[in-house]
């Protein structure tokens, strides 16, 4: 590995703790990409990255809850209910064809974008108050 | 129900793509569960904890996490995510996102082209 390859993953490591940090999710839209251009496979990529979530939301979750943004139970009621989601849909995901799966992931990616764009456009002073 | 609804969508979504599945998770405690803005960032963050887990477990199984990897990523994401929380407490964020969403985008035509 050079040293421009973990300068990147590291540049892309730290923007999607922030992306995480900002919206919500766990990273993971920065995550599969990355290891992707590292050069894992893309079913590979994605197991990776839903372990290099777990620190980064760990991390938002006790800085979420020091500000008080944080409703236990229903983070609770909603990680348990994804539980069965995440069964059924990783025995699925090993049908589809990986090189269709990477082009999916792009596809996914715009949305993303185009919903980060419109979320923020729409209530452009988003974070006036701080608690 | 509602909560259970959101949990089974975000689950279905992150084991595919590999993701925590608050793409999906935070729009709809928004919108479908009337949650503040803010509320439903920090809530989806530790249900996105118990997705992954679960999802970390079955791609293990099959030998398809790679550590060291994880640890490359994940550890700067962690910091990134320190620096996120606090930077949303702290400042006007658009000039943030429109770069994020532009990365996003290069990120997926990339995908595609390749």
């Amino acid at each position: 590995m050079s040293v421009w390859t973990i300068v990147l993953a590291v540049f892309l490591g730290v923007s999607a703790g922030m992306l995480s940090g900002l919206f919500g999710v766990g990273g993971g839209i920065l995550f599969v990409p990355t290891l992707v251009a590292l050069g894992l496979g893309q079913l590979e990529a994605q197991g990776t990255s839903l372990l290099a979530i777990l620190p980064t939301v760990v991390a938002g979750t006790l800085t979420q809850r020091h500000y008080g943004n944080l409703r236990v139970r229903s983070a609770v009621v909603v990680g348990l209910a994804s539980v069965i989601g995440v069964e059924v849909s990783a025995r699925l995901v090993t049908h589809v064809p990986e090189h269709l799966l990477r082009k999916l992931f792009g596809l996914l990616l715009f949305v993303v974008a185009a919903q980060l764009a419109v979320r923020t456009s729409r209530h452009r002073p988003r974070y006036p108050e701080s608690p | 129900m509602r909560l259970v609804a959101i949990g089974l969508a975000a689950g279905v979504f992150s084991a595919f793509f590999g993701v925590g599945g608050g793409i999906v998770a935070v729009p709809l405690l928004i919108l479908g569960a009337a949650f503040p803005e803010r509320v439903a960032t920090a809530t989806s963050l530790m249900a996105i904890s118990i997705t992954a887990t679960a999802g970390v477990i079955v791609f293990a199984l099959r030998g398809q996490v790679d550590v060291g990897y994880a640890a490359l990523v994940g550890v700067p994401a962690a910091v990134g995510a320190l620096g996120g929380a606090a930077l949303q407490q702290r400042i006007r964020t658009s000039t943030l996102t429109y770069g994020f969403a532009a990365l996003l985008t290069a990120l997926g035509v990339w995908l595609l082209v390749t």
